[in-house]
Order: structure tokens, then sequence, then C-alpha cells
């Protein structure tokens, strides 16, 4: 079939004057069953589709996506982290020959040379032979790149303690609370509960929320004396009247809160 | 009736080529699982397709509740997450599918690869396959920071501080994606949310009919 340079069209139009065949290649130099692709060949992908599609499904209920704390410009301490896929990379700028003085052959030089290798790789490998024994050269890059590649995210995911990094990084929910400190009942809050529940009643690692609570404020003086759960009895040092005070700015915050 | 229909639209604008085109092609046995189970490696390219069908359909209900604002993105992405109806569903379809995408893409790379497929005359295929794969990751680096939690931010504060280094263009390649030379903020989250809704996926729309167009012009490999 003539190609390209030297075309010849009917008239102005898009058709060859030279006669050909719309009709797609057949498969007859493929010797064997050939299968129409409609219908019979695309039920069956989509059969593939279906239960892949089940599997991944199965993968986001089991596991929500993670969302951590509203981001925290302020934050110094946080470690920066990119997504898996990344890692490779991250974890190549950390060698001496890919960082400081070099960090250019870590940034450009290095995955330079493989993503332009991998875009160029039907010009590299240019000869006639398709099968892998026959082009050692090529599939022995890929092999090394793909090595190299599992390597380093290996070797970046292994020094994360992922477990700890989402319990520290979990988000607070946002507090809508108006905390009146005037009230009498803020001081009292202040001595005996803000270090474990938080300034806002928020909460924290060691205690839960407060807004939200269903007690009453007798049962929010019972508890501050007594202790519940794994929060223990006695933490509470005050008088009854501050108690009083306390169990009443709890409620009176949470009334605000609704 | 639906016969009489086709018939009507095609009578008009001569349909039966395109349809033949797209569908009415034979399937040959090398490629099909059901003669050689080994020939499931041939689903992967296709199934990428799918996880980005789903990745399109799934961004798409995000955007309804998603907001590209430093105030409000974490509040509606955890709102979306914690109150509405499936909305922790649709965004870990999306959560997720950016991961298995990645995955997808890559064994279908080397699929192609270890079997040689991209020799003459397919190699432009492979050149524009691979921009698919630069284009993926380029929407895995926006979309991370869209959520505008800490990790997100962080992550991309390193992600352009390495931009930074790029020798000659590096500022000025900075501050085209965060949109100021020093700041990552709310010009950042802007940037990035159009370039992730947007630029990105109109480049990949456009590189994937590439795709698929020479594949039907080139038919696939034969068997090895």
């Amino acid at each position: 079939m003539h190609r390209g340079k030297g075309m010849k069209f009917v008239g102005d139009s898009r058709i060859s004057s030279e006669k050909t065949s719309q009709i797609p290649k057949d498969y007859s130099e493929y010797p064997g069953r050939t299968e129409a692709f409609w219908p019979n060949f695309l039920l069956k992908e989509w059969l593939v589709g279906a239960v892949f599609l089940v599997g991944f499904l199965c993968l986001t209920l089991a596991h929500p996506s993670p969302l951590e704390g509203m981001a925290d410009p302020t934050d110094a301490a946080y470690i920066p982290l990119p997504d898996w896929y990344f890692l490779f990379l991250y974890e190549l700028l950390k060698y001496e020959f890919a960082s400081g003085d070099w960090v250019l052959l870590g940034i450009l030089g290095i995955p330079g040379i493989v993503f332009g290798s991998l875009l160029l790789a039907p010009f590299l490998d240019n000869g006639p032979g398709r099968r892998p024994h026959q082009r050692p050269i090529a599939v022995g890059m890929m092999i090394l790149a793909l090595i190299g590649t599992i390597w380093l995210t290996y070797t970046s995911a292994s020094h994360v303690d992922w477990e700890a990094r989402a319990e520290a990084n979990k988000p607070v929910p946002q507090s809508s609370v108006t905390i009146d400190t005037d009230h009498p009942g803020y001081a009292v809050y202040e001595n005996s509960c803000m270090t474990c529940h938080g300034g806002e009643l928020e909460g924290g690692p060691a205690a839960p929320t407060l807004v939200g609570t269903e007690h009453s404020a007798e049962e929010i003086a019972d508890i501050a004396v007594n202790g519940t759960g794994s929060m223990p009895a006695g933490i509470f040092t005050g008088s009854d009247e501050e108690l009083e005070q306390l169990a009443d700015f709890i409620v009176t915050v949470n009334e605000s809160a609704e | 009736m639906l016969q009489k229909m086709y018939d009507w639209i095609d009578e008009r604008i001569d349909i039966t080529p395109i349809w033949r085109d797209i569908a009415d092609h034979e399937v040959p046995e090398h490629v099909n699982p059901a003669h050689h189970f080994s020939a499931f490696v041939y689903c992967f390219g296709g199934l990428t397709f799918f996880v980005v069908v789903i990745q399109i359909l799934s961004g798409m209900f995000l955007t309804m509740y998603y907001v590209p604002d430093i105030e409000n993105a974490w509040k509606s992405v955890y709102y979306l997450q914690t109150e509405v109806a499936h909305g922790q569903i649709v965004r870990g379809m999306h959560h997720w599918g950016a991961s298995v995408v990645i995955v997808m893409l890559l064994l279908h790379t080397l699929r192609v690869f270890f079997q040689g497929a991209y020799k003459k005359p397919r190699e432009l295929n492979w050149i524009v396959g691979v921009l698919i794969f630069f284009v993926m990751l380029g929407l895995g680096f926006t979309g991370y920071l869209l959520p505008w939690d800490n990790k997100a931010y962080f992550a991309t504060q390193v992600g352009l501080e390495i931009a930074e280094q790029v020798p000659l263009i590096g500022t000025q390649l900075k501050t085209l994606l965060a949109g100021d030379a020093s700041i990552v903020g709310a010009q950042t989250l802007t940037r990035f949310f159009a370039i992730h809704v947007f630029f990105l996926p109109a480049a990949l729309f456009g590189l994937l009919a590439a795709h698929f167009i020479l594949i039907r012009r080139q038919g696939i490999s034969g068997p090895l």
C-alpha cells in the first residue's frame, strides 16, 4: 500500500485514489483460532474487568484513604515523605554521589539517563530480534534498573514506621467551640484537666475529647473525682464548689457547641 | 427499532466505517487468555485504561465537594471523608486508584519491553506510552498536594525545592509550579489544582487517543 509522500487522492477528499480496503487487516498471518473482538472478546474483557473491580473495591473498603491533620507550615518537626512511587527518587538523593555538590547528578543526571533511555528504548535496542535472549544488553539494563528501583524503594520504606506515623498525624476534628475563659470553671479546668484534654477540650494522645460528651453535670463531676476508663481517680483536687464550676463549664461549652 | 435508528443515522453520517475501525476486528489467538492462559499479560494495558476511567469518574465526583483553597481544601476533604454518604469510598477509589494505575502501567510497560513489542514499526507508540507514564507521575505529584494535609504540604515543598535546583531555569520552574518564588501556599494549591484537573488530563487524553489510534492502525504485535 502506498503511504505518505506522493500519495494521490480522489478530488480534495481523504480517499486514496489507489483502491484500498477499509477493512482492517485480519490476523490470517497468525495461524490459529482468532476471535471476533465484538462481542465475544469484549465480553470476556468485561468479565476480567468486573473481577478486577471487585478486588479493587475490597481494597478501598478495607483501607480507607488516609488523611493527616491540616497542613501546618510552622510544623518544623514534620518529616516529609513522598508517595510510594516517588520513594526511589527520594532515597537516591540521600546517597553522597547524588546530593550536596553532586545533587545535579541525583535530580537530573541519573533519572535523566534512566528515563531518557526508557523513552528512547526502541532506538537504543534496534536489532531485529524480539526475544529477550536475542537482546541481552537491553534486557540486562532493564533488569538492573528494576532491581535498583525496587531496592531504593524498599530501603526508603523500611526506615519508616508507617503505623506510628499514621497515628501521630491523625487529623484533629476542627473545633467549633467557643471557650469562655472568663467562666469560673475555666481556671479549674486549666489546673486539673487541660494537660490531657487540651486547651479547647479537643482531647489528646492520653485522653478523649470532651466536646460532644453525653454525660450530665453530675456524671462529669463524678468522673473528674473517681476517673473512668483509663483515667485514674483523684486527678481533680479541689473544693466541691470548684468541682461544680468545672462540671458547669464543660456542660456550657458543649451547649455552645450545639 | 434499534436497527431502524442505526440505519437512520448511518444514512446521514455514514458511521459504519467508524464503527468498523473501532470494534470490528479479530483478536488473534496468541493474545487470548481463553486459549493460552499466559496471555493474561496482554490484559495489563486494558486494565490500566480501566483504572484511568475509574480515576476520571471518581475525580469528577470529588470535584463536586472539593474546594481548591487553603482555608477549605482540607476541611472539604475531611467533610467528604466523614460526613458525605459513600464519600469515603469515592475518595478511597481515587486514592488507591492512583497507586494501582502506576502498578498496572509498570506491568504493561514490562510486558511490552520484555516481548520486544516496541520494535519496528511500533517505536512511536512506545514513545507515546512512556509519555503517558510521565503524565501519570505528574498527576500523582500534583494530586498529592490537593488534600492539603501535612504530608501533602511538606512533600510538595521538597518536590519544589528539587525543581528549584535545576540549573538555569530552576527558579522560573518553581515559580511556574508554585505561583511564587518562595511561598508554598494559596497560589501553589490553585496551580496544582489547575494542573491536576485541566492541563495534565488534557495531555493524557491526547496521548491516550494517539496510543489507541496507533494500536488500531498497526495491530497488536505478533507472537514471539
